[in-house]
């Protein structure tokens, strides 16, 4: 009889122990994002700073629109001068988009419940950026990407679909990376070449 | 026979308790709460509050959309405004954040799928918690066989 009330106890225990095993090897701060896929949400919203590579035609307070912007690479960084690990990416931010400025990979970046003066202070503090930046006003892009918080990345392709979500600051390798893997995908599709 | 009473109080007080943790813990659905109606109050403004009350606030612990005052919970609650003053049903609203944040942002799972499970099973162990107590208090009320026939105490009588 002994034995019985064992296997039982076992039985509990060892599932139990494994489902609480389990979840220590999660993340409880990493939420999946239905988005990747997905049609980007589009946008039309003013640019506060045009950015030190933005294309002439762009000037300032003038609207910047996703759909304009179909058959490119798109980047889109969501930041705000309250934000500490936004610091944490900027100088990235700012070497990698310079090197693709004027090809065919668009930067943007979206600020987040702050207002354009302090962010334009907190671009001269830190150093400006070579592409635009763009209020979000009653952040109705921010909802419409699903935005948790600050900084998060979004990559979106030359199909117009977000192709990955970055969370927290990002690194150079994800965005060479990233980037890079979204040209030669469209680049295949257009030559026919799987 | 006080024992028993004891054991019998005692199993059902912790049945009780388990019971109580199950439900806790399955997330059913809490009626959102009643809130003061003022004079200027609308059913647009009702329709709002219930259904922010059903969507998670993004950047809180627990908080729903409605009872957070946080920017970003009360811009949401604008934008379940605006959706809902533009025509769209209550549920057209709550799959426009579903497409953007996942089920996540609901504070309710659907009960469909996996999350199912989650409504059933304090049933499930309701029915298994009711079937053991029987089975426990009937095993503890039957008289035993050599205990029946010695109703009258013999103080020669000693325990097995």
């Amino acid at each position: 009889m002994k034995w019985k009330r064992g296997v039982i106890a076992a039985l509990i225990a060892v599932p139990s122990i494994g489902l609480l095993g389990f979840g220590l090897t999660r993340d409880p701060g990493a939420i999946p994002s239905p988005l990747p896929g997905r049609a980007a949400p589009t946008f039309t919203l003013p640019a506060f700073t045009r950015g030190d590579s933005a294309p002439p035609s762009l000037t300032e307070n003038d609207s910047v629109r996703l759909a304009s912007m179909s058959g490119d690479v798109v980047v889109l960084n969501f930041y705000a001068s309250w934000c500490l690990a936004c610091r944490d990416e900027h100088e990235v931010l700012r070497s990698v988009a310079a090197k693709y400025a004027g090809t065919d990979v668009h930067f943007f970046g979206v600020l987040y419940n702050d207002s354009p003066g302090n962010a334009v202070r907190w671009l001269g503090e830190m150093g400006s950026l070579p592409y635009p930046s763009l209020a979000d006003p009653h952040s109705r892009t921010a909802i419409d990407y699903g935005l948790y918080g600050v900084p998060e990345t979004f990559f979106i392709g030359r199909d117009g679909r977000v192709a990955y979500k970055h969370t927290g600051p990002v690194t150079q390798d994800v965005l060479v990376s990233k980037i890079e893997a979204l040209r030669a995908a469209s680049r295949a599709a257009a030559g026919g070449v799987q | 026979m006080s024992g028993q009473w004891i054991r019998l109080w005692a199993a059902l007080v912790l049945s009780a308790g388990i019971h109580n943790v199950a439900l806790g813990q399955s997330g059913a659905p809490r009626a959102p709460k009643p809130a003061i109606v003022t004079a200027a109050d609308s059913a647009l403004d009702a329709e709002t509050r219930s259904l922010a009350a059903q969507l998670r606030c993004p950047v809180c612990q627990g908080l729903s959309v409605q009872d957070s005052p946080s920017e970003l919970a009360q811009q949401m609650r604008d934008v379940v405004r605006q959706q809902l003053q533009d025509g769209k049903s209550p549920n057209e609203v709550k799959q426009y954040f579903v497409a953007r944040y996942g089920e996540w942002i609901l504070m309710a799972p659907p009960a469909s799928g996996f999350n199912w499970l989650v409504y059933s099973l304090p049933a499930v162990v309701l029915v298994f918690g009711v079937v053991f107590l029987v089975v426990l208090v009937r095993r503890w009320t039957s008289v035993p066989h050599d205990a029946a026939s010695a109703t009258t105490p013999n103080p020669s009588h000693t325990m097995h």
